[in-house]
């Protein structure tokens, strides 16, 4: 990247630009999609160099967030059900329901592992005679991983998934009535994968954009700019990673593995042809098929603590965690509550650790 | 924190030593195994972005630096 003078210059140059460019306009609200972004804008407080009608609001863009309660407790209840271990990422064994989470069942004695990777989730699979199950959540970023270890083909090693494809969950969006989108700034890692291919059908001004503080800027420029033109039109400010097809091996052992179904998000109700369950051809991997018997009296309940608890609309870009009653009061990242002040890529959580109020 | 590992991000990395479907990849000095069988091709001193201990597209260099002159010349106006 550049030199520190050289980025303060840059900085100042496109903050200018943008104030330039929405001078005497309308107000403008982009949504970005990946947690990435949010810590990169409240990192370096780039909403303070922001026109006053130009807003930014975060979206669904935190797998750990998005995934609902019904998810969570399927895992508890395979959990409490089978002598298995259960491995799962770090972010997600934190979030609670009533209280418990996977944490709370790991200090309880039951055999929970936090993994960074699924291959770590296999190793331990190739050591163990109990059966292993990775609680695998993620967007497309993460799903092509996931598909690896299942062809693998580790014995004793088992899927239970909670993956999301994202894109579907874009246009889903648009479709409230509540949630103002002029624009999407795409997400940067899930693009890597899926291509700027993936988002031509979406019909709003969309920008792909790195992770910098310049990129993000430089892409809210671009954006703008084609806002105010009226062009519904897609572009690339991420060159250096997304390509227009994407990762075509990824797409390949994605589809592969995984199959399309109506699942449900937090925040944003049953996304059409956003959930991925494994395909039958891999049902011998899929936790759900092969501990079946288990999940027969499985019913999933509402959490009563949280009913206070925005994050769906936080998740939704119609509020700030500052309008949540909970935030910083109730619900900190040492004692979350909802799950976007759990995971790092929760917007409650980054606004916590960069709190400028 | 002890054993919170965050899962959506990725870091780039430089490719060391390749040998399919592993590659050593060094982040600023710390040098990690990860899967790359995901990239064709890769070899010593590619870039590449890894998310969950696998490499999922590389960092291409050229593009790299014409975003970079963009944004000097966004800096000197």
């Amino acid at each position: 990247m550049l030199k520190l003078r050289d980025r303060r210059r840059t900085i100042k140059s496109l903050s200018e630009e943008l104030r330039r460019l929405m001078q005497g306009g309308g107000e403008v609200t982009v949504m970005h999609l990946c947690g990435t972004h949010e810590d990169t804008i409240s990192r370096y407080n780039l909403r303070s160099l922001l026109p006053e009608n130009l807003k930014v609001v975060s979206g669904p863009g935190c797998p750990v967030c998005i995934t609902p309660d019904e998810d969570l407790q399927r895992a508890f209840h395979l959990l409490e059900k089978e002598k298995v271990t259960l491995t799962t990422f770090g972010d997600m064994a934190r979030v609670p329901f009533e209280g418990r989470s996977f944490f709370y069942y790991k200090s309880k004695g039951y055999d929970v592992r936090i993994v960074y990777s699924v291959f770590d989730a296999l190793e331990i699979a190739k050591e163990s005679d109990k059966p292993v199950v990775f609680f695998a959540i993620g967007f497309e970023t993460t799903m092509p991983s996931t598909a690896l270890a299942v062809l693998d083909g580790v014995e004793n090693f088992y899927v239970l998934s909670a993956h999301r494809y994202f894109i579907p969950a874009m246009e889903h969006l648009l479709s409230f009535e509540d949630v103002r989108i002029d624009g999407f700034i795409c997400p940067g890692h899930v693009s890597t994968i899926v291509g700027v291919k993936a988002y031509e059908h979406i019909k709003v001004p969309q920008v792909i954009a790195g992770f910098e503080p310049e990129d993000v800027l430089l892409a809210l420029c671009m954006l703008v700019k084609a806002i105010k033109n009226g062009e519904v039109c897609l572009m690339n400010e991420y060159t250096r990673a997304v390509k227009y097809e994407g990762n075509l091996k990824a797409q390949r052992v994605m589809e592969e593995v995984f199959g399309r179904d109506d699942w449900e998000w937090r925040g944003l109700g049953v996304v059409k042809n956003s959930g991925a369950p494994l395909n039958k051809k891999y049902e011998d991997f899929d936790a759900l098929k092969v501990f079946e018997d288990s999940f027969k009296d499985f019913e999933p309940k509402e959490d009563r603590r949280k009913r206070l608890c925005r994050c769906g609309e936080v998740l939704r870009g119609v509020i700030t965690p500052l309008d949540c009653p909970l935030f910083m009061k109730a619900c900190t990242p040492k004692n979350p509550i909802g799950a976007c002040m759990v995971s790092f890529e929760g917007t409650c959580n980054i606004w916590a650790k960069y709190w400028r109020c | 924190m002890d054993g919170v590992v965050e899962m959506c991000i990725a870091i780039p990395g430089r490719v060391v030593e390749v040998d399919y479907p592993f590659a050593i990849v060094d982040f600023k000095g710390t040098k990690r195994k990860v899967r790359v069988d995901l990239l064709d091709d890769l070899k010593e001193g590619d870039w590449v972005l890894v998310h969950v201990g696998i490499a999922i597209q590389k960092v291409d260099e050229e593009e790299a630096k014409r975003t970079v002159k963009l944004l000097e010349q966004i800096g000197l106006g």
